[in-house]
């Protein structure tokens, strides 16, 4: 398929006719250009919205319980609804295959003294899987792990905030700080996209909180990740069976609202996903309108190109030339024309985009940018509109006829 | 070489038909150097046409190198006159964005040789018409006479068997007429059968074999002076 001599005629012609090879680019360059913008800001968009979600894995589900708010089963409302440890495990038996990651909470507030330095803060008392369903990033040293739970150990792990109001500069792992009047140790510091309030938070094993305040097998919420390899509405059902299972087992009303929440992100996911959707849509349908309008243009204007070659078609013709030979120079020229012209295209607005992104944060557009798999895409594109733009007249071009390309004029 | 029978060629024009071609019949032999002669309508540009295989005819039968012309596609027609044909016009139809040297290596490309062993030739050819040190010049650097010994020169690369010439000096003066005449002369002394069309009578005059049309018809075909005495000393031997 490589032939130089092809390459090199078609370079000859191209650079010896830079005008109208520049004129033949210009709309594909443009068309391109619009469409990385639109796609660039679109994609800023959405990176807004994840990041509005930055802070929790995408597929988390909260488990959340309060006050009963009707009357059921002849249980009163005003009921305080409890989880424990046996609603746990029966989430961990039955929807095995659902889940990914599963953690308890309990909530505590707690006063951490280090020789002179105390202050309150908030504690968290989970289970090893929290760490990713929190998205925690490890600074230095490890999170609870599942020994810690067997073990009920008196271990810490603190965010790189309370660190820094405790030990400051000084390090911190593997010292013991007082909380509520018992030692713990610490084990890991860790830092959160979630922002500063994340940082703040301290973790010890659920089963040390259990033991040491209240002696009970109390939780106060269940955080699920369900299984990535779920549809988006598949979680979404299975956040709906699991809410029903469990105000079944709770004899909880099927239209109490306060008395239990599952928030799924796959709802939210699904919104989102839906409204991103749309727009995506939006912007390919533009984007491919100005990339066919670019097409016609570069095709109109190798139709114009065709006329005025006529006569060196007709000589090429004369001296041996086969319409095949024609059209595939033609085409070749055309899809070499449209493919530089649209990287630059691609380029100049990739090049926009980094360089007013920035600015644009203000706008709910973060990062707004083009993946590779759209250059490979536009690629694609450019090639097959080029071959598009090109196959017409380079038919046109065969066609001619050497006699009336020739006549004497 | 070219052997033509009763060929005949209309063109349609609205519901009519202009009848050009009423009954050609012609046979030029390997090495001739023949003219064709005649007002314009005459249909000598029709004829020159069907010989160099650019349209193709109604009726009748066109042998080229011995090969029946007969329904050629334009892929064949394309393969045929890069082998046998080579071309020069009147209007010297050399593209204006390649060098001398390049307009005469194009029918070499075509031919699929590769580009340093056809540069390589068409330099040849180009010093076989005093033009070696113009090679890198474009066709409007040079003057009339010169591009048409550039697309002379461009007619031979491909050692074709006949070089047809479509009033090649139309659009010069009579020096570098004679100049392209004798160039001419020179191909067809070298064993070339060369075919020339044009509406003057000196130039005609200059080659071996005169036919004149009109109205479609051959109304003579006779040798010229030039070539009387080489046929006298053919006889005497």
């Amino acid at each position: 398929m490589f032939d130089l001599d092809r390459w090199r005629e078609i370079f000859q012609s191209i650079s010896k006719n830079k005008l109208r090879s520049v004129m033949s680019g210009f709309t594909i360059s443009f068309a391109i250009l619009l469409f990385t913008l639109l796609f660039g800001v679109v994609n800023g968009l959405s990176n807004t919205f994840k990041g509005a979600f930055v802070d929790d894995a995408q597929n988390s589900m909260f488990v959340r319980v309060g006050r009963t708010t009707k009357p059921y089963k002849g249980l009163q409302s005003g009921r305080i609804i409890q989880l424990k440890n046996e609603n746990y495990d029966y989430v961990t038996k039955t929807y095995e295959d659902k889940i990914q990651y599963q953690t308890a909470r309990i909530y505590k507030n707690v006063n951490i003294t280090y020789k002179t330095k105390q202050d309150n803060y908030t504690l968290r008392a989970v289970h090893p899987d929290h760490q990713f369903l929190e998205k925690t990033i490890m600074d230095e040293g490890r999170y609870i792990n599942t020994r810690d739970l067997k073990e009920k150990a008196k271990v810490l792990v603190i965010g790189r905030l309370v660190k820094k109001d405790i030990f400051g500069e000084k390090p911190a792992l593997g010292k013991r700080v007082n909380v509520n009047g018992i030692s713990y140790k610490i084990i890991g510091i860790f830092s959160d996209d979630g922002g500063d309030n994340e940082e703040r938070l301290t973790y010890m094993p659920v089963t040390t909180a259990q033991m040491l305040y209240g002696n009970n097998d109390y939780i106060s919420e269940m955080n699920l990740g369900y299984n990535p390899s779920l549809s988006l509405d598949e979680a979404v059902a299975f956040g709906n069976r699991l809410e029903r299972d469990l105000r079944k087992r709770l004899n909880i009303h099927p239209d109490d609202q306060g008395a239990i929440r599952v928030r799924n992100m796959a709802e939210a996911n699904k919104g989102i996903g839906q409204f991103m959707g749309v727009l995506y849509f939006l912007v390919i349908l533009i984007g491919s309108g100005t990339l066919i309008a670019g097409i016609i243009g570069i095709s109109n204007i190798m139709i114009f190109v065709i006329k005025e070659r006529t006569k060196e078609f007709g000589i090429r013709k004369a001296l041996g030339a086969q319409p095949s030979s024609i059209i595939g120079m033609v085409v070749q020229e055309s899809i070499l024309i449209t493919t530089i012209a649209g990287y630059l295209g691609l380029s100049l607005g990739s090049y926009i985009l980094s360089a007013i992104g920035d600015t644009l944060e203000a706008y709910f557009i973060k990062d707004p940018s083009v993946s590779l798999e759209i250059v490979i895409g536009a690629t694609f594109t450019l090639i097959i509109a080029g071959l598009i733009a090109g196959f017409l007249p380079a038919k046109k071009a065969a066609r001619i006829k050497p006699i009336v390309a020739l006549r004497a004029d | 070489m070219i052997k033509i029978e009763k060929l005949h060629k209309s063109y349609p024009i609205g519901k009519d038909s202009l009848h050009v071609l009423k009954g050609i019949d012609l046979h030029i032999k390997e090495g001739e150097f023949v003219s064709i002669m005649g007002s314009s309508g005459s249909g000598k540009s029709t004829l020159l046409n069907i010989v160099g295989l650019l349209d193709g005819h109604d009726e009748g039968n066109y042998f080229l190198n011995g090969q029946l012309i007969k329904n050629l596609n334009e892929k064949k027609a394309a393969i045929l006159r890069n082998k046998f044909l080579g071309f020069v016009f009147q209007s010297f139809n050399l593209i204006s964005y390649k060098t001398a040297l390049e307009n005469v290596a194009l029918p070499l490309y075509y031919k699929g040789i590769k580009r340093k062993e056809r540069l390589k030739i068409a330099l040849d050819y180009l010093e076989k018409v005093g033009l070696k040190n113009w090679a890198n010049h474009l066709p409007n650097e040079l003057s009339g006479g010169q591009k048409q010994r550039v697309a002379i020169a461009r007619a031979l690369v491909t050692k074709p068997k006949v070089v047809l010439a479509d009033e090649p000096t139309g659009a010069l003066d009579s020096t570098t007429t004679d100049n392209v005449m004798d160039l001419l002369r020179d191909i067809n002394n070298e064993g070339m059968t060369v075919f020339v069309i044009t509406h003057e009578e000196e130039v005609a005059e200059q080659t071996k074999r005169i036919v004149r049309l009109k109205d479609g018809v051959i109304i003579s075909d006779e040798l010229t002076a030039v070539s009387k005495p080489l046929k006298e000393a053919i006889k005497a031997v």
